[in-house]
């Protein structure tokens, strides 16, 4: 089937497999591999994208779902070489170690500032906590988006 | 992009951000999934269902039939690929057992999840869609999952070993013999213990992926994979699959976190590699999250037999352990020698007489084969003596870090010689107990205890606190063969100065999160005083850095990271002596500070190293006999382990009729000498005390009689999430190491190794007014209800 979706600004059209998830089309056929896989269960949020502005897990969605939609992902966070504040609080803060989790974790923490601008502490743990990380133990992911909030 | 002044000559000590950051947060990080490999026939593999099974027989028909499969190949059908079965570098007694392990199973599976079949496919789908179609009949045989059970031999796994126990290694250190049974006799107090240490999931958040990559002409082969260990994985390969070393290049992309589960020689590692070279064509393969839990190693599964024999005053007089260790089905690259990693541990940070009795039995079960998980042994055996120091000082009705001050290795007896005749370089326990416990205002949690845990209250407050010696940074070599390990434990580095003075260090360590190319960086550039921006790390290529033993056991900072200081100094001294002949003097005539090379006495007759690169480059004009370019390689074999330490304390409060557990604080002071960078130590403490808590509140790997695992995914395994953890406070005392040149100890594992005993003491003190004296891990909310129901009774 044909599906027609605005990644990161460019308007996309491909013809997929009915059962293709929309991380596979973001990574497979527009070859943006910076939305990562790390589970089946859509548990991890490493796939977390932004669909039509919101912090979506590609993994739940099919690519037909989000035929017509505007996708955003780790890829289209950058303007001109500096990066979106989210991403320079991240560094600033230590916010990532092996950096697998980390795009995902920095769409849910943009989408989680989106609806929250000023969030305490445990407003930000309770808002990632679909969003795993094995290295950072969170302290440092927290500092992040807090600075971010700032 | 510093967050200080970034003179070269202060590089170290300062929390300079890392390096590997942009391109890991913008997506241009490249993880082996990631990579574009046109042409690539996909590889899945058929996986047991049963723990333990005889293979009847496989019919691959209707798979082989379905558009898109290439080839399906039996275990039987690959045998003659092989040309030895797959390693275990680690055989710790002579007359260890270790069952022949294949790639894929030949003629019996021993865990669900042990390959049977492998399909080559153009999609990735289709291979996956066409393990359905192969049809495997098995004769069900019974499985064994309880390790006391598996030593009793009434199943036996591997029929042509006669047993399941896979070795026995005794460690009996005494002064007079007898002295261990004459020190429990005279006990003013002994503690007797059982301690389970749970099977966990290592869960890296990367599952594992592999592309093999065939060279069109002359039978090379390139191996991209997600591996700690790409060294040490070519020389393994080389050997299994008897394909000339020379012609295997292996790279580790950016790999997504390890923790020990990408520390081995992979089943599906050396399928890639054997079917790229059969089919001459790209051969990948990428993990699912249920196959990580099921194929990749797990890590601990332990039962731990603990006593102590004290005098009257609790200081330590005899320690005797026992302990039963989990193998799982087969031995992988070390799984035998990972409870040995703690075998010198379970004295602690204690003073000890020769009177120590421990013993280790390796035993077969039919899950999956376990192998080194973050900490490796060491957390085990901290868990065992640090536990045990709570229950000893409970029995003596003494509050336990008075017990512990009682039986400190003290300060001023650095360096110390253990009862085991190994050296401990530095330390100061006493210090890292007190600023922990200040921090934690131990004082003032005693104190509310008395009006908060009171009969009839629901909320419990407790504290508890964890004491430990680290033995990482892998290690003497020699020492290594004494306990028969099959590789050294050196590191390599290279450091090389290009002619417009830029630098590039290579290194044979192999990073999978811990910012290696930002600390590297700044040792150089301390070392060099040449500026950090213009020194490039490389590593994890075996083509490009060509000898190395990889990242484990915390050895890279203090055997890798020194390699390089010591490679730093060789380009120094060669580079002197082009300086001497330039400034016409002799070379024990210069000085070297901050990149310039200046005559004693006379700071105005100088050269900046950087303007000498040039000149060793044209070579125009070297001294007679010096070969030209700035070069230097320096492989470090450490004459001494690394011995980090700290202090660990937790307070938790115990909702006594939910059985839910809140950590209200968690301190964490941890020495691991001077720090290269702070930032970087204290993100790797964060991340081990999670690991260690995750351990001790909500991690493990269950199976049920038939040996099915039953947390398969992130869904059923509770990799904790931010909401279910606290904040971490850290801080550290500074004993510098003094076997190596940049004082350094290492610090992945510290904080896996403090926690979970911390943990666990905290909760047991809490709920100790019930007449709780153990907590079995992980203390779920239902676990620890119970254990206090049990307690009321």
């Amino acid at each position: 089937m044909k599906v027609s979706i605005t990644v990161n600004g460019k308007k996309s059209e491909h013809d997929v497999e009915p059962r293709t998830l929309l991380v596979h089309y973001v990574r497979e056929n527009l070859g943006l591999t910076g939305t990562n896989i790390g589970c089946d269960t859509s548990s991890c949020g490493a796939c977390t994208v932004h669909l039509n502005g919101e912090a979506v897990k590609s993994c739940t969605i099919l690519a037909a779902q989000a035929d017509g939609c505007s996708v955003d992902t780790i890829e289209g966070l950058s303007k001109d070489g500096v990066m979106h504040p989210m991403q320079q609080a991240f560094m600033e803060n230590h916010g990532l170690q092996c950096g697998y989790c980390t795009p995902g974790m920095v769409m849910a923490a943009i989408g989680l500032l989106n609806e929250n601008p000023h969030p305490t502490e445990e407003d930000v743990r309770l808002g990632l906590e679909g969003n795993l990380c094995r290295c950072t133990g969170y302290h440092n992911i927290v500092k992040s988006v807090l600075a971010a909030a700032k | 992009m510093t967050m200080t002044d970034n003179r070269p000559n202060t590089v170290i000590g300062t929390r300079l951000l890392r390096r590997e950051d942009p391109a890991l947060l913008t997506g241009e990080g490249k993880f082996t999934n990631d990579l574009n490999i046109p042409g690539a026939l996909h590889l899945a593999i058929k996986r047991s269902e049963h723990a333990h099974a005889r293979i009847i027989k496989i019919d691959t028909t209707q798979a082989k039939a379905l558009p898109g499969v290439v080839a399906v190949y039996t275990g039987a059908e690959l045998q003659s690929l092989w040309a030895a079965p797959m390693p275990c570098a680690w055989p710790v007694t002579p007359d260890m057992k270790n069952p022949a392990h294949y790639p894929l199973a030949v003629s019996k599976v021993h865990y669900v999840g042990d390959g049977v079949a492998a399909v080559l496919a153009t999609s990735e789908t289709v291979s996956r869609d066409a393990l359905d179609l192969i049809d495997v009949t098995y004769e069900v045989l019974p499985a064994v999952v309880d390790l006391e059970e598996a030593l009793s031999d009434k199943v036996i796994l591997h029929e042509d070993l006669g047993t399941n126990a896979s070795y026995t290694w005794p460690l009996l250190i005494e002064s007079t013999p007898g002295c261990v049974e004459e020190a429990f006799k005279n006990a003013a107090y002994t503690v007797k213990e059982r301690y389970v240490q749970q099977r966990l999931l290592p869960m890296a958040m990367e599952p594992r992926a592999i592309a093999a990559v065939p060279q069109p002409f002359g039978g090379d082969v390139t191996m991209y994979s997600a591996t700690q260990i790409p060294h040490i994985l070519k020389v393994m390969a080389a050997l299994t699959l008897g394909i000339p070393e020379h012609q295997l290049r292996i790279i580790a992309p950016s790999v997504g976190g390890g923790f020990g589960s990408k520390l081995d020689v992979y089943a599906e590692e050396l399928l890639c590699l054997a079917l790229s070279r059969k089919h001459n064509e790209p051969v990948r393969w990428v993990e699912e999250r249920s196959e990580n839990a099921h194929a990749t190693i797990h890590g601990r599964g332990q039962i731990q037999h603990v006593e102590l024999a004290a005098d009257k005053d609790g200081k330590l007089t005899a320690v005797r352990f026992r302990i039963i260790a989990d193998m799982g089905a087969y031995l992988q690259l070390v799984t035998p020698g990972v409870p040995l990693l703690g075998a010198f541990l379970y004295a602690g940070v204690y003073n000890l007489p020769q009177a120590y009795d421990f013993s280790c039995t390796g035993v077969f079960t039919s899950l999956t084969p376990t192998d080194a998980y973050r900490g490796a042994g060491r957390p085990e055996a901290t868990y065992a003596i640090e536990c045990g120091m709570d229950a000893l000082a409970r029995k003596m009705n003494i509050d336990p870090y008075e017990l512990r001050k009682r039986n400190f290795i003290q300060k001023e007896q650095f360096p110390y010689t253990a009862f085991s005749g190994l050296t401990y370089d530095s330390g100061d326990h006493a210090l890292a107990a007190e600023k922990a416990t200040q921090m934690a205002d131990y004082a003032g949690i005693r104190k509310q205890q008395k009006t908060q845990n009171v009969p009839g209250a629901a909320k419990r407050i407790g504290i508890g606190m964890a004491s430990y010696f680290e033995m990482c940074g892998l290690a003497p070599s020699r020492v290594l063969a004494s306990l028969n390990y099959g590789a050294g434990g050196w590191e390599a580095a290279t450091v090389r100065v290009l002619p417009t003075a830029k630098v590039q260090v290579v290194t044979g360590t192999s990073p999978h999160g811990q910012g290696h190319e930002t600390s590297w960086a700044m040792i150089a550039s301390e070392k060099l005083g040449i500026p950090i921006e213009d020194i490039d790390v490389l590593h994890s290529d075996t083509a490009i850095a060509p000898l190395g033993m990889d990242t484990y056991g915390s050895r890279s900072l203090p055997v890798g990271g020194v390699a390089i200081a010591g490679a730093c100094d060789k380009v120094i001294e060669k580079a002197r002596l082009i300086a001497a002949h330039q400034l016409e003097c002799a070379a024990d005539d210069l000085e070297f500070a901050n990149g310039l090379f200046s005559v004693k006495g006379s700071p105005d007759r100088s050269v900046p190293i950087a303007a000498l690169a040039f000149a060793a480059f044209t070579a125009h004009n070297l001294p007679d006999g010096l070969e030209p370019n700035l070069e230097a390689q320096y492989t470090y074999d450490p004459p001494n382990f690394s011995w980090p330490f700290g202090t660990h304390v937790c307070i938790v409060e115990v909702d006594v009729e939910t059985g839910k557990i809140e950590v209200l604080k968690y301190v964490a002071i941890d020495d691991c000498g001077n720090q290269i960078n702070p930032l970087i130590v204290e993100g790797q403490v964060h991340g081990g005390v999670i690991q260690g808590l995750a351990q001790a509140l909500f991690e493990e790997a269950v199976y049920d009689e038939d040996g099915n695992l039953k947390t398969t995914t992130l869904a059923e395994y509770l990799v904790p999430a931010a909401s279910d953890v606290p904040s971490i406070t850290t801080g550290h005392t500074i004993t510098p190491s003094p076997t190596n040149q940049l004082g350094v100890k290492g610090i992945g594992e510290a904080g896996t190794i403090g926690a979970a005993p911390a943990v666990i003491n905290a909760i047991i003190d809490a709920l100790s007014g019930l007449g709780v004296t153990s907590m079995a891990m992980p203390a779920s909310p239902q676990t620890v209800w119970r254990t206090i129901q049990s307690a009321k009774k």
